[in-house]
């Protein structure tokens, strides 16, 4: 369960979230808004990355702002550009090295390595340089190398901007299964289809809450969806 | 070394231990360098190359770990042979390239990460003159994940200077590629923040 309270938060003189409230509790979660809205921020503000400037944000009770090592083990996040979260040089060592402070031994590791990228597809890709991996498997393997550590909540920050079609449904398709809790930002309306609960961010404020349908009716609308520029 | 051109296998030398083969290749390299002669750097090529075939690389593998230091040979080469004659030109350029193929075996058959715990378990030392030996591993690997990152970046400003039809422009080339690799610099920095790397 996330609690976000009387949140604000500004960069210098800009403000980007606006006392924001919200209980975040449905297992899919969407965030979507205009560019500059806010959501990336308070995405950012899930896992402690960002710190508000007033307010506050609890994870299972735990403080973003006092407690944000306990929080990142329990809340994952993955970027839009994968090339940015990958660090090792391949792609098994990758994975391994998000269990490097897990104090487990190297045949668990190795085991737990192996698990995961044969559930995202990467089994054949282990030994492979990171690099020469396609832009959708790299964003897999962002996935799989946080997923790795077995967080309770995932955060993902437009995880298919990057991507094309088929690689957009297949990330798509497994965030879908994922038992985690999911918080997703996303421009890609197609994905939310259906989801719990989808938040819309416009200049900082949640300005509709609700389920899919409702909250992306209520964005289209406020982006001028269908009118002529 | 530190190049991630690591090929997997099951051949004794992907077996060995990374610090047994950092070891060897520190002992082989200085024996090289001693041995000052022509028929020394014979001999390390014949061991490099043998060794390349207990690791189950060709004679293809070989020479691509040689080929970028083309540009320098030719350089160096002559230039030694002019100044010192030739036996001081086959030496040093002789043991520089028998070296380095040497050093790209331990590569090729070693992961990154077992090399880096190597390096952090010899700085440990240095823990106590205030040197975080896991942040200095993590340093290498970083930089060493950077290289195909900004190599893709480099590429890509220089596609775009040639589609803006200013080819000749220092500016249009290296003012994006320093500024997304700031971007990039900083991106990897809040990965590794939300994956808990400070915590």
């Amino acid at each position: 369960m996330i609690q976000i309270e009387g949140v604000s938060h500004q960069y210098g003189d800009r403000a980007v979230l606006r006392d924001v409230n919200l209980s975040l509790a449905e297992d899919r979660i969407g965030v979507i808004g205009a560019n500059g809205s806010g959501k990336s921020t308070l995405a950012r503000l899930l896992n402690g990355l960002v710190v508000p400037s007033a307010g506050r944000v609890l994870v299972d009770g735990m403080d973003t702002a006092r407690d944000g090592a306990k929080v990142r083990r329990k809340v994952a996040f993955v970027f839009s550009d994968p090339d940015a979260q990958i660090v090792m040089p391949t792609v098994s060592e990758d994975v391994a090295f998000s269990l490097r402070r897990h104090g487990l031994g190297k045949a668990e590791v190795a085991q737990r390595v192996a698990e995961t990228l044969d559930r995202f597809g990467l089994g054949g890709h282990a030994d492979h340089p990171a690099y020469l991996l396609s832009s959708g498997q790299k964003q897999l393997l962002a996935l799989a190398s946080v997923l790795v550590t077995e967080p309770e909540i995932l955060v993902c920050d437009e995880p298919t901007t990057l991507l094309d079609l088929r690689n957009s449904r297949q990330v798509a398709g497994l965030l879908e299964g994922l038992a985690q809790q999911v918080v997703l930002v996303t421009h890609n309306l197609e994905l939310l289809r259906g989801w719990a609960r989808v938040l819309v961010i416009n200049d900082g404020q949640v300005v509709a809450d609700g389920p899919a349908g409702q909250s992306i009716g209520q964005y289209e609308e406020l982006m001028g969806a269908g009118r002529p520029c | 070394m530190l190049t991630g051109i690591y090929q997997p296998g099951t051949s004794l030398l992907h077996r060995a231990g990374a610090g047994a083969k950092l070891l060897g290749l520190l002992v082989f390299s200085t024996v090289l360098v001693a041995g000052k002669s022509p028929v020394m750097v014979l001999a390390g090529f014949v061991v490099v190359a043998g060794l390349y075939a207990v690791g189950g690389f060709g004679a293809r593998t070989l020479v691509a770990q040689a080929w970028p230091l083309r540009w320098f040979v030719l350089f160096l080469l002559p230039f030694q042979w002019w100044t010192a004659g030739w036996r001081v030109a086959a030496v040093v350029v002789g043991t520089l390239v028998v070296a380095v193929v040497g050093a790209a075996l331990v590569s090729l058959t070693t992961r990154v990460t077992d090399l880096l715990d190597v390096i952090a378990r010899i700085l440990e030392p240095a823990r106590a003159i205030g040197v975080d030996p896991e942040r200095v591993a993590l340093l290498l690997a970083l930089t060493i994940r950077a290289v195909p990152v900004i190599s893709a970046t480099l590429q890509e400003a220089r596609d775009a200077r040639r589609a803006r039809g200013l080819e000749r422009s220092t500016r249009a080339l290296v003012t994006p590629v320093v500024v997304r690799t700031i971007r990039h610099a900083d991106r990897v920095g809040d990965a590794l923040a939300a994956r808990g790397v400070d915590d």
